[in-house]
Parts: structure tokens; sequence; C-alpha cells
């Protein structure tokens, strides 16, 4: 069997989320790698994915039409592609769960999202409810859709391989969608999805100057990136990309401290996999203190500081 | 401008489900079901946009069991003029709802449908950017900001990293996601008003669509639970268990 991974690249490297999906990809098959971008983007893309071990081939598709990820167009070239293969496979980043579903209908395939486990070639494990029941799911289609958890997989190293490139001609039109602009600030940080330790606050902060002013020292400590509930989001605090939890990001960093966050089922479905979790919270009933490993019940104003000093 | 929006009975976002104990699915009898939070979300972005006049018309639509008529009056007591329940079995695939979708959308031709970027009891996160696919639609998914400009729809979508801004042709498929707006309370004025608004029923089986599942579920289990953590008296404390015992730090 042969499956076709979507992979993202960023500064010349295959994206985590990306190198995550190519590891569940090796378990159904040879693995092709399609990497897309203008003709520019779409070069440095190909010699990145090239470089993954367990990557047979990198298809390189570059064109001006591409160079945004825009689904319409995306979402052509994929079904273009997609008579070679058993399995069509992305991350559930952004970008695979906005191009993969509309891949699935155009095949007229029910599409697999946020696969945790893959049991056998046609057999998933995916979460419902919030990450309250794992279904394991087995699809009749010819063809199957998945998009990849990242958090469940480990990923494949970014480098040690050596695939040739194939460029793909790309025939795909779009007039229906037109990129406007990008708002990505960027940060030293490293990112949420795969950062080792996450700092993650909430409505006890009470305010953006508090999440500078106690968090921001506290992750600078511990190379940690920051993260957020909703609350925080909502209020302000921190950007919206901040936000872990079933409608945010999913994070299972080694360590995870949650600091005046209460741990509402939604927030805790995109953080309950991480390896050891700490609780900072002035409620010893908190939902979040019956999932954290070690809880410190006080409050954070004074905690936090004397934790980032001892550290 | 007409705008679809379809709408979802779920389990109540605030209720913890429990896997049933034979593992072929989970609980949901008797349980406290309500409007997917997103579809909220949609039909208060519709209503707005009717309200400022961009919009003539706002259809809300649901796609299950006979109690989802409860989700389509909720809909109706938010604002929107008229509703239709496509009765069918209990959460039919995305897939299925897709091409019903698009059967609505070729009767009622509107030019923008607005989804919930994801139910909350399947979390498939799909069904827009299918009927999108189907339609051979643009669509503007995760949106935080729509808006109508000389007859194009600029919607700025939360991505990995940050936000961007597409502008698409219309007619369009727009999915919610929870920045967009705050969705208004029904009053009890309009929760009246809206049991005189037009509800038609359909057949799901009438509308010529393969319903067939593509997925069977073969088990449904409890996540792996977390073992019983410890409270700790101090900083020092924590630090000492981060470094020795869990050697984190
Ligand atoms: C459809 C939907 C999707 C959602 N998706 C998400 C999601 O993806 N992610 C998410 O996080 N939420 C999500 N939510 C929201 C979620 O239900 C909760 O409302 C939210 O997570 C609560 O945020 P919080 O813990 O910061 O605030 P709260 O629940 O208000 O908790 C604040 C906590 O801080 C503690 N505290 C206050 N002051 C101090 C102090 N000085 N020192 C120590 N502790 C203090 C309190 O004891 C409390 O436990 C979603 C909701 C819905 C309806
Ligand atoms: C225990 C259990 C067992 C299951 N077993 C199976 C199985 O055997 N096979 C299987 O295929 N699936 C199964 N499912 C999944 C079920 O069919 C889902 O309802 C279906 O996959 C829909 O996914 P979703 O609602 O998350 O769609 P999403 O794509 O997340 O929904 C996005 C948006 O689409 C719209 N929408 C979605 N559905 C409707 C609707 N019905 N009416 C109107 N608008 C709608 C709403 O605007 C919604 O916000 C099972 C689920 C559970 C909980």
């Amino acid at each position: 069997m042969t499956v076709l991974v979507f992979v993202e690249t960023e500064a010349g490297q295959v994206r985590q989320a990306s190198r995550s999906a190519i590891a569940a990809a090796e378990k159904l098959g040879d693995v092709h790698a399609l990497v897309v971008g203008d003709a520019a983007a779409s070069e440095a893309a190909a010699a990145a994915a090239a470089k993954v071990p367990g990557v047979a081939k990198v298809l390189k598709a570059g064109a001006d039409v591409l160079a945004h990820d825009l689904a319409e167009p995306l979402a052509d070239l994929i079904v273009s592609l997609a008579g070679n293969y058993t399995h069509l496979l992305a991350a559930s980043s952004a970008i695979g769960k906005n191009v993969m579903p509309r891949v699935a209908a155009l095949l007229d395939v029910q599409p697999i999202p946020d696969v945790m486990a893959i049991v056998d070639a046609d057999t998933f494990v995916r979460p419902i409810y919030a990450g309250n029941a794992l279904a394991t799911v087995k699809s009749s289609d010819a063809k199957k859709v998945l998009t990849i958890r990242a958090a469940s997989f480990d990923p494949a190293p970014a480098e040690g391989g050596s695939a040739p490139v194939e460029a793909v001609n790309v025939t795909v039109q779009d007039t229906t969608s037109r990129f406007v602009s990008q708002h990505t600030p960027t940060s030293d940080r490293p990112e949420l999805e795969s950062a080792r330790v996450i700092v993650s606050g909430g409505r006890g902060l009470q305010s953006g100057e508090n999440f500078h002013k106690y968090l921001e020292p506290l992750a600078d400590k511990l190379g940690a990136a920051i993260g957020a509930s909703r609350v925080a989001v909502d209020s302000g605090y921190v950007p919206n990309d901040c936000q872990v939890g079933q409608t945010g990001k999913i994070v299972a960093p080694e360590l995870y401290i949650a600091v005046g966050i209460s741990g509402a089922i939604q927030h805790l479905a995109g953080m309950k996999d991480s390896k050891v979790i700490v609780a900072i919270n002035k409620d010893p009933e908190a939902p979040i203190v019956q999932v954290a490993d070690y809880s410190l019940i006080g409050d954070l104003f004074e905690i936090v500081p004397e934790l980032t000093a001892a550290l | 401008m007409k705008i679809l929006v379809p709408v979802k009975r779920v389990v109540d976002y605030n209720i913890k489900v429990r896997v049933k104990s034979d593992g072929t699915g989970v609980e949901t009898a008797g349980l406290k079901m309500s409007m997917n939070p997103f579809d909220e979300i949609a039909v208060e972005e519709a209503v707005r946009l009717r309200e400022k006049g961009a919009a003539t018309e706002v259809v809300a639509v649901s796609i299950g069991v006979q109690q989802a008529q409860d989700t389509l009056r909720t809909a109706l007591a938010m604002g929107a003029d008229r509703a239709i329940l496509v009765l069918t079995e209990e959460s039919p695939e995305p897939l299925a709802v897709a091409k019903i979708l698009k059967v609505l959308v070729e009767r009622e031709k509107p030019e923008l449908a607005f989804l919930g970027k994801q139910a909350i009891d399947d979390d498939m996160n799909a069904t827009g950017q299918m009927l999108a696919g189907l339609l051979g639609w643009p669509q503007g998914t995760f949106a935080s900001k729509v808006e109508i400009v000389d007859g194009r729809a600029e919607v700025t979508r939360e991505i990995d990293g940050g936000s961007e801004t597409v502008s698409l042709t219309l007619p369009a498929i727009v999915t919610a996601d929870l920045r967009l707006n705050e969705p208004r309370y029904a009053s009890l004025p309009n929760i009246m008003k809206a049991k005189k608004k037009p509800l038609e029923t359909l057949q799901g089986a009438d509308l010529g669509v393969d319903l067939t599942r593509r997925l069977t579920t073969v088990s449904v289990a409890e996540p792996p639970s977390r073992k019983a953590g410890v409270t700790v008296k101090s900083v020092a404390e924590l630090v000492e268990k981060l470094r020795n015992e869990a050697k984190v730090i």
C-alpha cells in the first residue's frame, strides 16, 4: 500500500505535527509526502520533506494558486493525485482540518478526523465528546481520508533521510477564494503543540498585564510555551492561538502547569494526555486538581513568583 | 440575500457523558440536549446580518430525529425566520448531512450557509467543508469575523499561530468559531413568537440521497484514567517532586 501525506513546513523544516502524521502513515504503507507553495516555497519545502526518514518520495507542487494553502485549490490538487493511494493523511492542524473534509466529500468518502491510533488499514481510534470517550471506527470506504492527532504519534525525525523529489504538474485553478492578509505574531517561545513544557493561565490571572508579570517569567525560566483557557482568550489576556482545549490546541507536553484554571471538561480535553500535570489553584475542589499529579493550593499571585525564584 | 443555518441537537456542553458498560456507545438517554454551541454562534451571526440589512431571510435546518424540532424552535426564538426539519435516524454522518444540505441548498438557493465549526458530540469538524466541496463553493472555516463587502464575503479565520483573512465569492460556506460573536438569549416574547413561525418537516428518505453509513463503530471505551495525584504543601516540595520524582525539570 502507498499512502499520501500532505506535509506542512516552516522555516526550512517539516512541522512537528506533520512529522507525527508521517509516523502514523508509516504504519499503513509506503509514504509519499506532498508539499505545496509557490515555486520557491515548494522547492524549500520539498528539500525539508526529503530529509524526513520514512518518506519514500516527495511530490512537489509549485504554483502561485497554492501559495496560501487555500482549501479550494489544495483540495482539488489532492483529489487529482488520490488515484494512486489507499489512504490520504494530514495533521489535524488548522490547514489539515480545513482541507481534508473537502477532499473527502469530493471523493465521496466519510473522513476520519483526529485519529489517535491505527488498529488496521480500515480501523481507527478517535476521540468523541471532548475526549470523554474513545470510539473505534471501521471504514467501508475504498479510500480513507484521515487527519492525525499529533499528540498521539511520536513524530518522525526531521533529518536523516534523502527521498527523491518529483515535480507535480499543477493544473488546478480557483477564482472563488482569495487570500487577503495574515496575522501571525512571531514569538521566541516554543510552539504550543511541540513544547516540552507549557505554562497555562486562566481567569485566575485576571488580566493580560498579569500574564506578562507572573506567567511569562515562569515560562522563561522553564523554556515553556504559554497556553490559556478560553476565558483568558475571550477576555483578551492572550491571543486566540494560545487556547488549549476541545476547540483550541490539543497538547501533550512532558509538563503542563495550569495556573488559575478550573479544569472545565472542554479545557481538560486539550491537555489531559500531558505526562505530568501541575495545578496551582486556590480552590481544592477545582476539577483540575482531580487530574493533576501535583496540586498546590493557594493564591497564584504568591505561589508563581516563589516558584519562578525557586527554579 | 438568504442565509441557511444548519443546527444540530447535541448533549448539553455542561454534561460529562458516560460510556455504556457494554462498550457500544455513550449513554445519552435522559440527558439534557441543547443546540450545539457553535451553531448558536452561526444563528446569531446570520440574524445580525439580517438585522443590519445585509441579509433578507434566515432559514434554520436540522437533520435528525423529531426532537430536533426543539433545537429549531430555539433558532427561531433567536431570530431565524423559518425552519426545516429533515427526519432521519439520530446523528447521521457528516457525509450524509452534507448531501442532504446540498439538496436543500439547491431548493432554497441561499447565498450563504453558516455552520458551526464542529459539533461538540462527535467533534468531526467536517460538515461545512464537505458541503462546500459538494457544491463547489468557497469556504471560510473557523471564522472569527465575517463582513459582506461588494458582493463578497471577507472572512477572518483562526489558524495555527494567529489569524488570516480570505475573500470569497458568493455563494459561500462559513463555519463559526467561538469568537465570532456572543449569541443572545432568546427572550420570553420571542420564544412565544417562535412557536408561530413556519417549521416544515421533510423525510430524509424522500430526498434521493444515499444515507448509508461508511463508518461502523466497533467499540466505544473510556479514555485511560490518570492515577490519583497528591497535594503538595509548599513550592519547595513541588520543585523537589518535579525534579526527583517526576524528573521533568
Ligand atoms: C463549545 C465550547 C467550547 C469550549 N472550548 C474550550 C476550550 O477549547 N478551552 C477552554 O479552556 N475552554 C473552553 N470552553 C470554556 C470552558 O467551558 C470554561 O468556561 C473555561 O475553560 C474556564 O476557564 P478558566 O478555567 O480560566 O476559568 P474559571 O472556570 O473561572 O476558573 C478560574 C480558576 O482560577 C482559580 N483562581 C482564581 N483566582 C485565583 C488565585 N488568585 N490564585 C489561584 N487560583 C485562582 C479559581 O479557583 C478557578 O478554579 C468551551 C466552552 C464551550 C461552551
Ligand atoms: C457512541 C457513538 C457511536 C457512533 N457510531 C457511529 C457509527 O457507527 N458510524 C458513524 O458513522 N458515526 C457514528 N457516530 C458519529 C455520528 O454519526 C456523528 O453524529 C456524525 O459523525 C456527525 O459528526 P458531527 O456532528 O461531529 O459533525 P461536524 O462536522 O462536527 O458538524 C459541524 C456542523 O455541521 C452542522 N451539522 C452537523 N450535523 C448536523 C445535523 N444533523 N443537522 C443540522 N446541521 C448539522 C452543524 O452546523 C454543525 O455545527 C457515533 C457517535 C457516537 C457518539
